[in-house]
């Protein structure tokens, strides 16, 4: 049985190699992957512009607004005339945040009581306005801290700092190039499989194997090996280019991450050959592995927080392994996640790599039928 | 005038590439069909292709009705109708909204658009089929409504490539039927076809092997060089197989053939048969008389190329004979296969000796590949078993696959790896090692001459090479019963012949083949044949019983083609009658 297995790989293999397309499927989608998410989508805001509403006209609004213009972050600072004018210039995308600062702000700090400052958001640009909000929180606490320091007291005790921990200069690198090992082991597993038994049945090579000895468990191991190597191939390349090239520490145990990894593709080689059972034709196959793979890395949590979608479509993304995963290998790069934390990630992509693989196999045998 | 004339031309797919055509020189008159005969390769789709203007020739000239094809081509196109070979139809629309289209497509309306339709309709037999979906519709019918597309801007030329593969011999007949009322009405037609028995019934043929035009003419002036050369050896029913084997040694021999009960031969130009001949051919037999048959133009092919090859069998002399025992190599009882509320297959039952060459026959669609699948094991059986080597393909089926050999229709290796990656992989799959599997795979490498090619990826292979590599990787493991799914159409009649005579040598030593097949050539090799119609099988027999139940006085010999027909007709009589 393993004889014949192995030999189902190599064949597998050398059949991904020798062809011109299969070598193709290998290196362009990551090398695509790795300039596109690398390079030019940047999840990093910067150059937006933001309204100012000053009411107060003191000195430490003036302060306060010079810190915004001061900021790299903010490409325009405008001021507003009213606070009509919040409304319309959010509407009308001029401004990504409106900054209002009341009646009274400088002379309450004067007074050393405390004020308010509001902020208004774009809720329609989420992610962006989610990291500016962030940018301006920490402005307003440096001039906080810097109003302190000014009195000679040890700043107040209610000053909140938020810290970014495990990416301190929040480098969206860090989160984008781990991810990657998620995202080409969803694309590279998917079109591998998903194509593979669809072309041989296209070529009449499948009656030739389904009139051989091998059971169609072993042509279905025959199939996934070949795929989770392939996987676990690209699956290392990314990890040394994330942390030789782009210099991301690896703060993990390099042992949980292989683990977790070899689960997930199982996952995704499961619904690859789920894909591959149903398709009559590679065309269909194609369409089968897009239809699923697009969605998949969208509602991830790669592109946009879960956090951020509809209440149903989080329950959703629970069938999408890439979206358990990427928590994973996030965590096991920055955050040294232990066996513990990473276990509650892990057993869901269990469950969907053995519900897509009984269903593969199921399929597979009803198909002779 | 011709229609078409052609002069020195060459067509070149690669700089470094053999000429798919090459410096190649005819004409094609009106009124007459010509074929454009060869084996698969030899440039047929390629010269169609540059008749019309879909490519451009290296050099050489081509005119049709005066245009030349490279300067203007649109005269060209309006006047020739062209059915290209996989059919060049819309599977998804039904049989009208495909006429509907190509009219459009040709600018046909109006009143003329109206009576022309009507007219192919009628011509094709089709009207009862307008709603029906094209891809629904059998090969032959297929072809019907390609040939009526074809037709519908009332072209003077009509290009056909390859219109009768994959039909079956009714549908054949009617095709030829129709195209010769065509060239009755002043029509010139091309007709390509692997087939050389086609050859026969054109008018003109043009001979193509590897690009070249070996021949050109009436068919008869190429058939005329074997005459008096072709003989028949009946009453050698038991030992054929090893006479024909032995027969072909001889040097005075240059082709033979089984056909039925008897083998056609061939003897060399200038060499009679002495008049003990028959005894010196079949010394076992006592009966073994040899006469005069007429020449066929495979014949004068054949022997045009230097003659057939040998008749021994490496393979088989390497081959340990396969147990002696008489139980059934395979075995069908009460097979029935149901797709939904269509049955398929009903009720087969046969049985299949040791060391029997078993031939299935039938029209497209009537249950000949579905009843194959099913004793393969590519099909479950919706009820009935099927048993090989006596092991039940529903209980044990990896068992009894590990004893069957499966050679496809079309070439169905690994097209990416190379010819020795091809042999390690069958071995592997099926479970051979150590010094077996070496012995086994230099044994194969040896046999079929596959030496030269081991490293080139099997899909650039020459087809013969394909033809060989594929029979290697079925036999590699030494199976009892071999599968063959059309195993020869479209190669040339020189490797037809040798991939037949591996398989008579097998059968000597026991092995037990099971093979479909549409060629009427292949069919005369079976020892028995079953004839499935309508999903049941209608006739059982050797190839000569099948003929003798058809035999008249208006037929007396008949071919198997004829009683193929004949018997097919009489089971639609007798149910209409019960109907």
């Amino acid at each position: 049985m393993g004889a014949r297995i192995a030999a189902l790989v190599v064949k597998e293999l050398l059949a991904i190699l020798r062809d011109p397309r299969g070598r193709a499927v290998l290196i362009v989608p990551p090398v695509v992957q790795l300039v596109v998410f690398a390079f030019a989508a940047t999840l990093e805001v910067k150059n937006v512009a933001l309204g100012v509403l000053d009411r107060d006209r003191g000195p430490w609004a003036s302060e306060l607004v010079s810190r915004f213009e001061g900021s790299p972050t903010f490409g325009t600072v405008f001021r507003l005339a009213s606070v009509a004018d919040i409304r319309r210039v959010i509407d009308s995308q001029q401004a990504i945040a409106v900054l209002h600062i009341p009646p009274g702000f400088s002379a309450d700090i004067a007074a050393g009581r405390p004020t308010d400052l509001q902020l208004v958001l774009d809720g329609r640009r989420s992610n962006a306005a989610q990291i500016v909000q962030g940018y301006v929180a920490r402005i307003v606490q440096a001039l906080n801290a810097h109003i302190a320091a000014g009195r000679g007291v040890s700043g107040p005790p209610s000053a909140l700092v938020t810290r970014s921990w495990f990416n301190p200069n929040l480098e969206y690198q860090w989160f984008t190039v781990p991810s990657l090992i998620g995202t080409i082991g969803l694309l590279i597993g998917i079109s591998v499989t998903a194509l593979s038994v669809a072309r041989e049945r296209e070529l009449g090579t499948f009656d030739q194997l389904l009139v051989s000895p091998l059971t169609s468990m072993e042509i279905l191991a025959g199939k996934t090996v070949p795929s989770l190597l392939v996987g676990l191939f690209h699956g290392t390349l990314y990890l040394l280019i994330a942390t030789f090239a782009f210099g991301i520490p690896f703060t993990g145990s390099v042992a949980l991450l292989y683990g977790s990894f070899a689960i997930y593709l199982a996952a995704v080689i499961g619904i690859g050959l789920f894909i591959s059972t149903l398709a009559r034709t590679q065309q269909q196959a194609f369409l089968g592995a897009f239809v699923f793979a697009a969605p998949a890395i969208l509602l991830s949590g790669f592109a946009t927080p879960v956090e951020n979608m509809p209440e149903w479509l989080q329950t959703a993304t629970l069938v999408n392994p890439l979206r358990h995963f990427l928590v994973i290998v996030n965590g096991l790069f920055t955050k040294d996640m232990p066996l513990e934390t990473v276990a509650p990630s892990a057993w869901p992509l269990a469950v969907i790599a053995l519900v897509t693989m009984s269903l593969a196999a199921w399929l597979f045998r009803r198909r002779l039928g | 005038m011709a229609m078409v004339e052609v002069a020195g031309a060459t067509k070149r797919f690669a700089p470094d590439a053999a000429p798919a055509v090459d410096d190649v020189s005819f004409a094609i008159r009106s009124g007459c069909i010509t074929g454009l005969v060869g084996p698969d390769g030899a440039g047929k789709t390629t010269l169609v292709r540059l008749m019309l203007g879909l490519l451009a020739a290296d050099s050489g000239m081509i005119t049709v009705a005066g245009h030349d094809v490279a300067a203007e081509p649109e005269p060209v196109r309006t006047l020739a109708g062209y059915m290209p070979q996989r059919f060049g139809l819309y599977e998804d629309l039904t049989v009208q909204e495909n006429l509907s289209l190509y009219a459009d497509l040709g600018g046909v309306v109006g009143d003329e658009r109206r009576a022309r339709l009507e007219r192919l309709l009628r011509f094709t037999d089709l009207a009862r089929f307008t709603d029906r979906l094209t891809g629904a519709l059998s090969g032959g019918m297929k072809q019907k409504l390609g040939l009526a597309c074809a037709l519908i801007r009332t072209p003077q030329l009509l290009l056909l490539d390859e219109p009768s593969v994959g039909v079956d011999p009714i549908s054949r007949r009617e095709l030829w039927r129709m195209v010769k009322e065509l060239v009755s009405e002043g029509l010139a037609v091309v007709w390509s076809t692997a087939y050389l028995d086609e050859a026969e019934l054109c008018d003109d043929v043009l001979l193509l092997d590897r690009g070249r035009l070996l021949f050109q003419g009436p068919p008869q002036d190429l058939t005329r060089r074997t005459e008096g050369r072709t003989f028949r050896l009946a009453g050698v029913e038991h030992g054929r197989r090893s006479v024909l084997a032995r027969a072909l040694e001889r040097d005075d021999i240059v082709d033979g053939v089984i056909q039925g009960r008897s083998v056609r031969l061939v003897f060399a130009a200038g060499r009679r048969p002495e008049p003990e001949a028959a005894a010196a051919l079949a010394p076992e037999a006592a009966g073994a008389a040899l006469a005069p048959t007429p020449p066929r133009f495979e014949d004068a092919f054949v022997d045009m190329l230097g003659g057939g090859p040998g008749g021994r069998s490496a393979l088989a002399e390497a081959m340990q004979p396969v147990g002696s025992s008489d139980e059934a190599a395979i075995e069908a009882r009460h097979l029935v296969k149901r797709f939904g509320g269509f049955t398929a297959v009903d009720d087969v039952s046969f049985t299949i000796r040791r060391g029997e060459i078993f031939g299935f026959l039938g029209p497209n669609g009537a249950g000949k590949s579905t009843t194959f699948k099913m004793l393969c094991g590519l099909l479950q059986p919706t009820s009935g078993t099927a048993r090989v080597s006596g092991i039940d393909l529903r209980t044990s089926p990896a068992q009894a696959r590990r004893r069957l050999g499966y050679m496809a229709q079309k070439f169905s290796l690994y097209g990416d790896l190379s010819v020795r990656q091809n042999l390690a992989f069958f071995a592997g799959v099926y479970g051979l090692s150590g010094r077996r599997r070496r012995e086994r795979t230099r044994l194969m490498i040896e046999i079929f001459g596959l030496g030269p090619y081991l490293s080139a990826s099997a899909g650039t292979l020459p087809l013969g090479i394909k033809q060989r590599l594929a029979l290697a990787c079925a036999v590699l493991h030494e199976p009892a019963v071999l599968f063959l799914d059309e195993p020869t159409s479209g190669v040339d009649p020189i490797t037809r012949r040798e991939f037949w005579t591996h398989i008579n040598g097998m059968v000597e030593k026991g092995t037990t083949i099971m093979v479909t097949t549409h060629f009427m050539d292949e069919a005369e090799y079976c020892d028995r044949i079953a004839l499935i119609y309508r999903g049941r099988e209608i006739a059982t027999g050797s190839p000569d019983d099948l003929k003798r139940q058809v035999r008249t006085a208006a037929v007396p010999e008949p071919t198997l083609e004829d009683a193929f027909i004949a018997l097919v007709r009489a089971f639609d009589a007798r149910t209409a009658e019960a109907a």
